[in-house]
């Protein structure tokens, strides 16, 4: 059976296709200010690039906050049920999952079966997410790609204190001003990341093994910050960024 | 009546017209929730003319000895909740911020410390204040706003200190709580120049008894499958034992109620239509929001057949002792849900699940009210542990629609419900 799943998260918009157990194809495109049409677009995109045609999907599961955009899709499901149901599928011994993206983190605690038991989210405040990111690479100049790897580099990350993005903003521009270097800089907020993700981490309690989804695990420094925060390892797979429109097409497979 | 009266009875009106849409009931042998209420508040409104003595008192205080004595007693805290519901809480909120309080106080503090000075709301403000009665049994908060509110009004202020109860209630915790009800006793003399009528009050406490029996009586009628009704409706009916609790009406009230629940029962009516999840709900509603959160879980089947707030107004009963009421009254004063320990919480909560059968708990993070707050990661714990159902915490405030983020919660609330049936499904 063929399914599709549609991500439509704050800043990106995610589509994959899966075919028994197998991922045939995924694309990632900028939400930008129609959810709409970005769901339509990166599916359609998607399958002109997998070389397939509309018919032969059988079923479309969208996920993510403009879930409901998607008019075309068979049913919705929750970004927390799609993130788990993708981590699943890449990794079924995986117990606990942070998801991490443009504007939401999240933790989630999930059994042997893949179901999740437990899941808390930030609220209200986008401290800790990828838009965070977004803007402390535009306070610092240097493209968000590089991030990770800088950062790294770093001996002594700097402190950042603050827990609103809007100040933590004002505190890397005073810290650059003080002539602290980026590397630092950068590690400090990721640091900072880590230490946001991981009291959430305690609430829903950590079961190994651990996995990182949504855009931020592409950032090696977060992943770092995380791994020395919470002394265990965590999975970073090379789909964590389409993990919950892997899930939604895993989903699609059920209904 | 003045011209004064008239516009406050025409706001009145208006804004119990417009709560009372989808919960109002007609009963036979009672007057509609609206009609009572109409004519509570135009009777505390005009007690200047009629020469009746207006006491404030916070929602847990002791209200009986007031209403014994013929004074009217006005609730700043449901006034805050009929703010909040009519969505005038965050303009209020503003406004008390402007005046200097943070917003970190509690939202019924800032709406009523702000509609004070400019008779804003729903109703155009409360009527006015004869005295103050403040009991910390809630909270620490009211300490303050009433002092605020009795510098504001130039009138007297009683305090009950209600020591928290850990475990149990102490011989000394006994004696200092029944020590300051006769000291209050003394306050109501003063304030009415009257003897007080120790008989009256003995027949008061009769019905506040009877009115808590009748409304757990109601309140247990959701344990039925399907619930004849939700902790939203309960939200709605829980104003009279709140402010009538001790009055003949209060009762008639409760036994029409009583009669039309025990109907629906009895002809399988159910107040969610395709109920199949049931689930238990924590801390105070979210005012602005009822109606909307009522239909979000709607649509997902679910009915919230229970909830810790409305059932703090009967929930200490098993302390009275109606042959010894000034007595008993102290402890079950001192001893409500909010003025105990976590573990006890947590044991209430329980037996909750148990008792209404639920499949899910859901607890507001409310960021006005800390004393409720403050323990629920624990008791989530607890439940988690005890009984294993799905847990939910939402975060949001009671009257202060400013922290209401409606995507995130409705996400919260869409994963939560999708954990719950999955687990049903698996269950069989």
């Amino acid at each position: 059976m063929r399914t599709a799943g549609i991500d439509i998260g704050s800043i990106t918009a995610k589509a994959a296709i899966v075919e028994d157990g197998k991922i045939l194809g995924t694309k990632i495109i900028f939400t930008g200010y129609n959810a709409e049409a970005a769901g339509l677009k990166v599916y359609e995109d998607l399958l002109s690039e997998s070389g397939l045609d509309t018919s032969s999907i059988s079923k479309i599961v969208s996920t993510g906050y403009g879930r409901n955009s998607v008019k075309f899709s068979d049913k919705t499901f929750t970004e927390i049920m799609a993130h788990a149901a993708g981590a699943y599928f890449l990794n079924s011994k995986i117990r606990t999952i942070i998801d991490i993206g443009g504007q939401d983190s999240k933790a989630m605690a999930l059994d042997e079966r893949g179901k999740v038991k437990n899941f808390v989210m930030n609220d209200k405040c986008a401290a800790g997410t990828g838009r965070f990111l977004e803007v402390m690479a535009r306070a610092l100049e240097v493209n968000l790609d590089e991030f990770g790897a800088m950062s790294l580099q770093s001996k002594l990350p700097s402190r950042i204190s603050s827990l609103c993005t809007v100040f933590a903003e004002s505190e890397v521009i005073s810290l650059i001003a003080r002539g602290e270097k980026r590397q630092d800089i950068i590690a400090g907020i990721h640091e900072s990341i880590a230490a946001r993700v991981s009291s959430m981490l305690a609430r829903v309690g950590v079961s190994e093994p651990m996995m990182i989804t949504g855009g931020v695990a592409r950032n090696a420094g977060v992943v770092d910050a995380l791994t020395r925060k919470l002394g265990v390892k965590i999975a970073v797979s090379s789909y964590a960024q389409v993990n919950g429109a892997i899930g939604a097409a895993v989903l699609a497979s059920s209904i | 009546m003045n011209s004064d009266n008239s516009d406050f009875l025409k706001t009145l009106g208006i804004y119990l017209l417009s709560q009372a849409k989808k919960f109002s009931l007609k009963f036979k042998k009672a007057p509609t929730m609206k009609d009572l209420m109409m004519v509570y508040y135009s009777e505390a409104k005009s007690a200047r003319l009629t020469g009746k003595k207006v006491a404030w008192i916070t929602s847990g205080g002791p209200v009986e000895p007031l209403i014994a004595m013929d004074i009217i007693p006005i609730y700043p805290e449901n006034h805050g909740a009929m703010i909040g519901a009519s969505k005038m809480g965050a303009g209020l909120c503003e406004k008390a911020e402007a005046m200097g309080y943070s917003n970190d106080l509690c939202s019924y503090a800032r709406s009523d410390i702000a509609c004070a000075t400019v008779n804003g709301g729903p109703i155009g403000g409360l009527p006015r204040p004869d005295m103050l009665v403040c009991c910390n049994n809630i909270c620490g908060t009211v300490l303050k706003w009433y002092e605020v509110q009795a510098r504001y009004f130039n009138v007297p202020l009683f305090i009950l200190d209600t020591p928290f109860c850990h475990t149990g209630y102490s011989e000394e915790a006994a004696r200092y709580v029944r020590a300051q009800i006769d000291e209050y006793i003394l306050f109501i003399e003063d304030a009415c120049k009257k003897k007080y009528d120790f008989e009256r009050l003995r027949q008061v406490g009769h019905l506040s008894y009877e009115g808590q029996q009748l409304w757990q009586a109601v309140l247990d009628t959701a344990a039925h499958r399907p619930a004849p009704m939700s902790a939203f409706d309960a939200f709605y009916h829980l104003a009279l034992i709140v402010t009538l609790r001790g009055t003949k009406e209060a009762v008639n009230y409760y036994q029409q109620l009583l009669a039309t629940m025990k109907d629906r029962v009895a002809r399988g009516i159910s107040v969610v239509p395709n109920e199949k999840y049931r689930l238990l709900w924590d801390n105070i509603p979210i005012w602005p929001r009822t109606r909307w959160l009522s239909q979000k879980f709607a649509s997902h089947n679910a009915c919230l057949v229970a909830d810790t707030y409305t059932s703090a107004w009967c929930g200490a009963m098993k302390y009275i002792d109606e042959s010894k009421f000034l007595d008993s009254m102290a402890e079950a004063y001192t001893r409500i849900y909010l003025n105990i320990g976590v573990d006890e919480m947590a044991k209430m909560v329980i037996e909750m699940i148990d008792k209404y059968n639920v499949d899910g708990f859901v607890l507001h993070s409310n960021r006005s009210c800390k004393p409720y707050s403050f323990g629920q990661l624990d008791i989530q714990r607890i439940v988690e542990k005890e009984r294993g159902i799905p847990c939910l915490m939402i975060e949001a405030d009671m009257v202060d629609d400013r922290s209401f983020s409606e995507s995130q919660i409705s996400t919260r609330i869409d994963a939560f419900m999708e954990i719950i049936k999955d687990r049903k499904k698996t269950e069989g």
